[in-house]
């Protein structure tokens, strides 16, 4: 490959392109302004989205990740720039989403100097990443960013961060460019034992109520067919995390719903009295297990995992089956024999009744005068036929609509799940949208986590970005008051909001937007949301003290979850 | 039983990137675990490191963080061991007063004793180095703190396995026995 002479902050722009990177989420300042000047020369092929904050920035990728596929690229200079990165940095590190942020760093003489925006990004994010490095020399930016792009988006992916110093942006380099495709230390999908799928294979095929909890590692994997072959073919009852969430079509008969907190009643309750648990690409979350000493003791356990910290590290498994379930769900449905578990399968159908009386359908078809928030739901799935790709940030809202929200398609649902951040929500459309954009895209967001990313509106219409966003406003940060008046005998301390008029807010952004409080309202105005093509924006006004059933309180065991 | 706390000495082989020193011992201020001693060096193989890490905490614990520092990129591979399955050391160096040594008869017993080496002498003062268990040279400290020690300090523990760690087959180069 022939050579160019360069100065780094171009061969940053070069190196991005050279991994088909086409978007840029950022904010740009002092210490990464030779890389946004190249930037500028390049904007025919880079976008690059000016978001309102760069944690927007993070979450924003993030959610053009999950949709996408895609490595999400983030920017920030350094100092207050980089540490705003964080939070969407230990997101993406807990929800494996693969990203590369690039911050800027002052000049490396200047390192320890306490110099004007510093900061040590590297130090500071170092527990939150996959892997980070700083460069201080123009020589290594392509052999780093090759390499950080290598790293984000092999095994299981995970958030990447690369710190370029000032200096090193300005000096001119030879620049040529060569993908990584390995690392000697490191060993991105572990080798599967044939031993292991053997065993797996016995035990599949004599378990009389066998039960499939599976994760985003199906959704990771693009694994989506090869999971719907296996479960189809074994006839096995499937039910998902909370990130695994529309890997499998809502109405696929196998699909028994979420686990979990505040999942389903049959597949938690069941979960204590299958004969084999089979865990596939998810990871046993304290909010999945409940009490882990009450967690599945009766069955034998199957983990299919990429990662092999994740085996036994909560959940002893009898069966480890390490590696990418695209390449060991295929051959373990090639040694299974077809099989049918209807009774047991009706096992679920009867949970699922109880649960449709006591809780669903009072959520969904509700009599009471107050709306409530899954019957918000329901009229975006009706009114999407179930193909819109929802996002949702963290709280009540955010447990209703995984509950009641349909999928068609995978990919389809953007929520932050391991670290719960709010304010996750709207940026996240935005990117969603990028990463997506012949699909509808529908932010469902509560009023608290709404107003921390809510300076996001101006980047959603700079770019002009037609996100759906639908704010279930209940004035309180829901989960938290439903937490105090389950366990703090209602002293809701610091959980009322005072609310400023969103409708106008958005209006002030130059968005569409229309409030709801009345249920004959909803459907129509559900309805005219859809059917725009801009930005547009609904506030519900639902119930203010409704709370989210079923529930697993914490500490308990998943079968002694409550219905009310 | 796996809860039960008890020492064991980790021995991670990595590259020799900076920076990595504070990804490993984030794995343990995560965990809320004090690391007891920790020492850096070259390896056996060319630019391969290798940490010593000793820590006091369940096997069970001990497995889990083993699996977190494998996962970091530039860990090559990491072992954990109880202390029979380990040959290990510490160095001491301890500071004398000279004049104890000329005033003090029985000092020199306690240094010839002890199997201390002698690094220096000078006028004001003299430097003796053991090596050995960390009851050995916790009894000559006993012993030569009562003559007035200026200084102590104690290396943290170096150890190798008694089973081979078959380093350079993972790392696909063919020089291991």
């Amino acid at each position: 490959m022939s050579s160019l002479r360069i100065s780094g902050a171009e061969a940053v722009i070069r190196s991005l392109l050279e991994e088909d990177v086409n978007l840029i989420y950022g904010y740009p300042g002092g210490a990464i302004m030779p890389i946004y000047d190249e930037l500028y020369k390049f904007q025919d092929k880079l976008n690059h989205v000016l978001t309102r904050h760069e944690q927007g920035a993070t979450h924003a990728a993030q959610g053009f990740s999950r949709v996408s596929g895609k490595v999400g690229v983030v920017m920030a200079t350094s100092g207050p720039g980089a540490t705003n990165l964080i939070t969407g940095i230990a997101d993406a590190q807990i929800d494996s989403t693969p990203m590369v942020c690039i911050t800027g760093q002052v000049a490396s003489h200047l390192l320890g100097s306490d110099a004007f925006q510093e900061t040590d990004i590297i130090g500071i994010s170092t527990p939150v990443t996959k892997w980070n490095c700083q460069v201080t020399k123009a020589a290594d930016i392509p052999i780093v960013l090759a390499k950080a792009f290598y790293i984000a988006k092999s095994g299981r992916p995970g958030p990447v961060l690369i710190d370029i110093t000032k200096d090193a942006q300005f000096e001119m380099m030879e620049y040529s460019y060569k993908k990584c495709n390995s690392v000697r230390s490191y060993n991105p999908v572990p080798d599967y034992s044939i031993d292991m799928i053997k065993k797996a294979t016995e035990l599949i095929d004599n378990a009389k109520k066998p039960f499939i909890v599976f994760g985003q590692g199906v959704i990771l994997g693009n694994a989506e067919q090869e999971f719907k072959d296996f479960i189809e073919k074994t006839g096995i009852p499937a039910a998902w995390t909370i990130l695994g969430l529309s890997a499998l079509p809502t109405d696929h008969r196998l699909n028994v719903g979420m686990v979990g907190m505040h999942g389903n009643y049959g597949p938690n309750v069941l979960t204590n009295e299958c004969d084999l648990l089979i865990a596939i690409g998810m990871r046993f979350d304290d909010r999945v297990t409940g009490n882990l000493n009450t967690y599945a003791k009766q069955a034998k356990i199957i983990h299919m995992e990429i990662d092999p910290a994740e085996i036994n590290k909560n959940v002893e498994c009898d069966v480890p089956i390490l590696g990418n379930i695209k390449s060991t769900l295929p051959v373990l449905n090639s040694m299974v024999k077809n099989n049918s578990h209807g009774t047991w399968l009706n096992e679920f159908s009867n949970y699922y009744k109880k649960e449709y009386n006591k809780v669903i359908n009072k959520e969904v078809n509700p009599s009471k005068d107050g709306l409530t928030m899954a019957e918000v739901i329901k009229e975006i799935n009706l009114s999407s036929n179930g193909d819109a790709i929802i996002v949702t940030d963290v709280g009540q809202h955010q447990m209703v609509a995984c509950r009641y929200a349909k999928f068609n398609k995978s990919k389809s649902n953007v929520t932050s799940g391991g670290l719960g951040t709010m304010g996750f929500a709207l940026p996240a459309s935005l990117g969603a949208k990028m990463g997506a954009p012949n699909r509808e895209v529908v932010a469902v967001i509560g009023d608290g986590g709404y107003q921390m990313t809510i300076q996001e509106l101006g980047t959603i219409f700079q770019t002009n970005s037609a996100v759906k966003i639908v704010v279930l406003n209940n004035d309180f940060l829901g989960m938290v008051r439903q937490w105090q008046q389950m366990f703090f005998e209602k002293r809701y301390a610091s959980t009322e909001l005072v609310n400023p008029d969103f409708v106008a807010i958005a209006k002030g952004y130059h968005i569409e937007a229309e409030r709801v409080s009345k249920r004959k309202d909803l459907k129509s105005a559900v309805d005219k949301m859809i059917k725009s093509k801009k930005p547009y924006f609904l506030e519900v006004k639902v119930e203010k003290e409704d709370n989210v059933f079923p529930m697993i309180p914490t500490g308990a065991s998943v079968s002694d979850i409550r219905l009310e | 039983m796996n809860d039960l706390k008890q020492t064991f000495t980790v021995s991670i082989y990595t590259e020799n990137n900076i920076g990595l020193l504070n990804r490993i011992s984030a794995i343990f201020l995560k965990r809320h675990i004090n690391i007891e001693s920790l020492t850096t060096s070259q390896s056996e193989i060319d630019s391969i490191f290798r940490f010593v890490i000793v820590v006091n905490v369940s096997e069970m614990m001990i497995k889990s963080i083993i699996k977190q520092i494998n996962k970091q990129i530039e860990v090559i591979s990491s072992f954990y061991h109880t202390d029979k399955e380990t040959i290990f050391l510490e160095t001491a160096l301890y500071k004398v007063k000279s004049k104890s040594l000329f005033d003090e008869k029985h000092i020199q017993k306690i240094i010839k004793n002890s199997q201390a080496n002698m690094v220096t002498v000078s006028p004001n003062y003299f430097v003796i180095e053991k090596t050995g268990w960390r009851e050995e040279t916790e009894k000559l400290y006993k012993e030569l703190e009562p003559y007035g020690l200026l200084q102590f300090v104690r290396s943290g523990r170096i150890s190798v396995s008694k089973e081979p760690m078959n380093i350079s087959n993972i790392l696909g180069l063919n020089t291991d026995k």
